[in-house]
This record gives C-alpha cells, sequence and structure tokens, in this order.
C-alpha cells in the first residue's frame, strides 16, 4: 500500500513536470526570441538559448518615444486608480458590513447584479458620453470610473469583515470615535491583508487591461502600455522584427510578474480563500 | 460632528439593549440618523458611480438599439429595424457560433485543472513550485499572451509546429487556416486559465474534512466511490462558480481575437461577438445598429446565467 503510493506520486510528479514545462516553455521562448538577431529567428531546429545573446532589441525599445510613453500612461492609469479605488471601496465595504442604513443590503445586492452587467453592452454610450465631454484621447475615461471603487473589491472586503466582530465597532463608538475614526484606525487595519491582496489584484487587471484603452486613445503617445505593444505587433509584424516584438511583450508582462513573485503567497491565499467563502 | 458623544454613553448601551426589544425611542433615532448619515456618506460614492457608468449607459445602450445613431448626429428612432437587420446578418450569426464554439474550452479547462489540483493535493515534492508555475500564465496579460502565442502558432517557424515536429507531425499554419485557428485560440484560452481553476478546485479539495474519507474508507467505500460521493459533491459550488463566470467572460472574448487575428481570421471564422460589434461601433461606426448587437448579448448573457442558476438550485434540492 505504501509502495503503491510512493509510485502513484512519482507518476503524478512527472505529469505535473510535463504539465508545468508546458506552462513555462512558450514564456521562456519569448525571452529566447527576443534575444536574437533578426536572422537567427528563422534558424532551424531553433536554439533555445541565442547564439549570440544579443540585447539590440531592447535597445531599440527603449529608444522608441512610444514605448516610454506607453509605461508612464499605464502608471498612471493604473496607480490612479487602484489606490483612490480602493479607499472608496473599503469605506463602502465598511458601511455595509458594519453600520445601520434601510435597504442597505438591497442596495448591495443590486451593486452585486450590477457585476453581469458585461462591459461590450454599455461601452458604446460610455464612450459617447465621454466623447461629449472632450474625454476621447485622454487617460480620463480610464480612470474616472475607477475612482468610484469596484464592486468585487466591496464584495470581499464586507466577506472578510463578517469575521470581525461587531462589538468591537460599537466599543469604538461609546468611546467616542467618529465613524471616519473607527474606519481609518479600527477596521483599514483589520483588515490589512485583505485590502492589499485585493488592491494587488485590481493592480494586475487594470495593468492588463486592453478593449477600454484601445477605444478610447488615439494617438499613440497617449496610449497605454497593453495598447502599444499590441500596435507594436501589428506594425513589426509585417517586417518579421520578432525580437522587437517578443522585447516589448516581455517588458510589458515584468510589471505583473515581479508583482506575482513577491506577493506570490499572498495573492494565491486570497484567491483561494474566495473560493472557499464565495 | 460627535464632540458630545461622551455624554452620549449610557444611551448607546441602552441601545444596545434596546435593540431585540421596543424599536425607536427618540434620542435612538438621533442616535440611528447619524449613524445612517455616515453609512449613506460612505456608500454613495461606488453607488453613484454604478449608476453613471453601468445603469445610465445601459439604459442608452437599449433605447439607442433602436435609433439609427452614429455617435455623432441625432437618433432618429427607426422601431426593431436594427433587430430584423440582425437576425437576417450572417455576419452576426457566424460571430454568434464563433463565440460559443470557443466555450468548447471551458470544459476541457476545468476537466484539467481539477485533474491538476487533485494531483497537487498529494504530498508531492515541489507543490508550491508547482502551484506558482501554473499560476504565471493567469496574471500575464492576455495582450502580451496573446503576441507571444501569434509568434508561437507561425506555420513555418512557431514554437508549436517545431514541438509537433518532434513527434514527427507536419503542423498546419495555425491562424490562417479556417479550420485550426479556433482549436489553436481554445488551446491557448486553456493555457491562460487552468492556473485559476486549478488553484480553486485546490482549495475546495483541501476543505473537505479529513474525517470524512475516514469514515468512508472504514465503510468500505472504494476510491471511486469515495470521489463520486464525497469530493464530486464538495466541489460542486467551485464549479458551478466556475462555470457561470468562464461563460460570462468567454462570451466577452475580443482581445486574443483582435491581437491574432486582426481581420476576423480567414473567412471570419474567428470573428466574435464583441469584435463584430467593436467594429460596427467604432469602424462603421453603426453605433444604433452596434447597440442592438450589445443589448442582444447582454440579454443572452443575463439568461444563460439565470438558466444556470435555476439549474443549479434545483440540483441541490435532489441532493438533500
Amino acid at each position: 500500500m505504501e509502495r503503491e503510493n510512493k509510485k502513484a506520486n512519482i507518476i503524478i510528479f512527472i505529469l505535473l513536470a510535463i504539465g508545468a514545462i508546458t506552462m513555462i516553455a512558450p514564456l521562456l521562448w519569448m525571452v529566447s526570441t527576443s534575444l536574437k538577431d533578426r536572422a537567427s529567428v528563422f534558424s532551424l531546429p531553433p536554439d533555445w538559448i541565442p547564439n549570440p545573446i544579443q540585447f539590440d532589441a531592447y535597445i531599440r525599445l527603449f529608444e522608441m518615444d512610444t514605448l516610454r510613453t506607453g509605461i508612464q500612461n499605464s502608471l498612471i492609469v493604473t496607480l490612479t486608480v487602484t489606490i483612490v479605488g480602493t479607499f472608496t471601496s473599503s469605506m463602502a465595504a465598511f458601511s455595509f458590513a458594519k453600520l445601520r442604513l434601510p435597504f442597505k443590503n438591497l442596495i448591495f445586492l443590486i451593486l452585486l447584479a450590477g457585476i453581469m452587467i458585461p462591459y461590450p453592452s454599455i461601452m458604446i454610450p460610455q464612450y459617447v458620453i465621454f466623447s461629449n465631454l472632450g474625454w476621447v484621447n485622454t487617460l480620463l475615461p480610464l480612470i474616472v470610473p475607477g475612482l468610484f471603487g469596484n464592486v468585487i473589491m466591496i464584495f470581499f472586503l464586507r466577506q472578510y469583515l463578517s469575521n470581525i466582530p461587531d462589538s468591537i465597532v460599537e466599543a469604538a463608538k461609546i468611546d467616542g470615535a467618529t465613524y471616519f475614526q473607527i474606519y481609518a484606525r479600527l477596521i483599514m487595519p483589520a483588515i490589512k491583508p485583505a485590502v492589499a491582496a485585493q488592491f494587488i489584484l485590481w493592480f494586475m487587471a487594470s495593468w492588463n487591461d486592453y478593449l477600454a484603452p484601445l477605444i478610447y486613445l488615439r494617438s499613440s503617445h497617449r496610449q497605454t502600455l497593453q495598447v502599444v505593444i499590441a500596435n507594436l505587433n501589428a506594425q513589426y509584424a509585417i517586417q518579421t522584427d520578432y525580437p522587437l516584438i517578443m522585447a516589448a511583450s516581455v517588458i510589458s508582462l515584468i510589471p505583473v510578474l515581479t508583482v506575482f513573485i513577491i506577493f506570490q503567497k499572498q495573492i494565491i491565499e486570497s484567491v483561494a480563500l474566495s473560493a472557499v467563502k464565495g | 460632528m460627535f464632540t458630545d458623544q461622551g455624554g452620549l454613553t449610557l444611551e448607546n448601551i441602552n441601545l444596545n439593549k434596546d435593540e431585540v426589544g421596543v424599536r425607536s425611542t427618540s434620542r435612538k433615532s438621533k442616535l440611528f440618523q447619524s449613524e445612517h448619515r455616515a453609512a449613506f456618506l460612505f456608500i454613495i460614492i461606488p453607488v453613484v458611480g454604478f449608476s453613471l457608468f453601468s445603469i445610465i449607459p445601459g439604459a442608452i445602450s437599449i433605447f439607442a438599439s433602436l435609433t439609427n445613431w452614429n455617435g455623432l448626429g441625432n437618433m432618429d428612432f427607426v422601431g426593431f429595424s436594427n433587430y430584423t437587420t440582425m437576425f437576417n446578418d450572417t455576419y452576426f450569426w457566424r460571430t454568434l457560433w464563433n463565440t460559443f464554439y470557443l466555450m468548447i474550452g471551458i470544459p476541457i479547462g476545468l476537466v484539467l485543472s481539477f485533474l491538476l489540483a487533485v494531483g497537487l493535493n498529494r504530498r508531492i515534492a515541489g507543490r508550491q513550485v508547482f502551484r506558482v508555475i501554473y499560476y504565471i500564465p493567469v496574471v500575464s496579460s492576455l495582450a502580451a499572451i496573446s503576441i507571444l502565442w501569434q509568434w508561437a502558432y507561425n506555420g513555418d517557424f512557431g514554437l508549436v509546429n517545431q514541438v509537433l515536429d518532434l513527434f514527427g507531425i507536419n503542423g498546419p499554419n495555425w491562424l490562417q487556416n479556417p479550420d485550426t485557428v479556433k482549436p489553436a485560440i481554445i488551446i491557448m484560452s486553456v493555457w491562460k486559465g487552468v492556473g485559476y481553476s486549478m488553484l480553486l478546485y485546490l482549495a475546495a479539495i483541501q476543505s473537505v474534512p479529513r474525517t470524512f474519507y475516514e469514515a468512508a474508507e472504514l465503510d468500505g467505500a472504494s476510491p471511486l466511490q469515495r470521489f463520486r460521493y464525497i469530493t464530486w459533491p464538495m466541489v460542486k459550488p467551485i464549479t458551478f462558480f466556475l462555470v457561470i463566470t468562464n461563460i460570462i467572460g468567454g462570451s466577452q472574448i475580443f482581445t486574443e481575437i483582435n491581437i491574432m487575428t486582426p481581420t476576423g481570421g480567414p473567412m471570419y471564422s474567428s470573428a466574435t461577438t464583441v469584435w463584430y460589434l467593436w467594429q460596427q461601433a467604432f469602424s462603421n461606426l453603426r453605433m444604433g445598429y452596434a447597440s442592438a448587437i450589445a443589448t442582444a448579448l447582454g440579454v443572452l448573457i443575463f439568461v444563460i446565467t439565470a438558466i444556470q442558476f435555476y439549474i443549479n438550485s434545483r440540483s441541490q434540492y435532489k441532493l438533500d
């Protein structure tokens, strides 16, 4: 029995390893291509380790203005939305979880049902509204809606808050704390791990967003990084400049992958937790 | 605002006692009022945002679908003619067919991720490393991943055909061939999404109390029976959640299509509904017609989701 178990584990390990190689190989190949010169991309059979390794594609990329502005625009959108939005979302979550308000559960349910409205179904009127405000080709249509908070984040923080006893809030009220003080000094520290995990997940989703930036941002120096690399792809694929295209993709992946590797434990735990609770 | 709170301590305690008993004395309602005000102020921003950016555009979308709007000039009411156009538009039906075809990846991905989770649930060397590796495609940007796979599907020099070549298979030019472009996109979607489902399944499996299995084993249940009667029912809510979110997400598939097959694929074989409505709205400026497609899509997603909730609630009664 014991031996059989060990044998099974070895077989499963091998299968998992094959799967893991499948997961990681395309990404390694992307890095490898980005370090080749344009001719050696087409050598058969392909070299996994470029010979010679060269950073020519990266050098050419950094000479392009659009890459720099792309990173800049992505950072502006992502950071503004997630920082302000986390603030508004966590306040709302506190209110939904701990404060008394008539119909608050009904309001919460309506917000939650709203997640089901698909973005493509409302993007046309949204576009026309923002274009009437003169916001097309600016970052505002990507930033402003996010500032009002994120229902998914409210949902998870509210869940998390249900583990915190109401008596803490009641006690603080008796001690004369204002509701904002209760939020800032009591609630926020208590839900910090959940806020951090949700913040990171939102950061990555916002960084990777493609459809909305594609609709709103016309001129190349206004575009976010995802749109910039997609345009580079369309432009340079005709010239078969694959090292350049792959280098651009590598650069766009670096920020999220760095965040992921650093916080992988929190991210994986928080995603897993949402499964058990949701 | 709450400077006199210190004096209110006693009343506050009274209030907590009262909660179970009689409601609403005048002092209590005053306290309630201030709490209501704070609670209201804290939730008002998301509520306003939701109304401004979801409800109002949703209503406009339904209205615009009844007009010949081009996004600039006036909206002339045209009745249901956009919808009749849509029903007779073979391109629309093809994109709808393609959208559903691509959802074949959902069951494939769920089975694969469940098996992976069962495997990872065992005591195996490097479990944490596996978890991280399988999750990397999930966090990666879809745009970059699409660009990467477009290159990987290159007929002559792409990674996919190089690997197939090792097994003596002569791979097709994946994205240029109407027969292979959809399978190609399905394979990529499964590759990108499997880590997420796996993680949820793994968490669900680990949350099953060990005693369940021990008891079943004592009763002489076979591994298959234990799977059938313990593991599967315990992960059913996760399966339900994943099916719902995957279908909602899958019906909105756009980025992969637009990057990998910028013209909708050979003979429109990879054009999806969202890609088509995006084209109609922003390239052809047929905003009224695109709004009709958008509304139809929204209704379709809602109906499918509602049906799933209905089936799920019925099958749960059966279990009981």
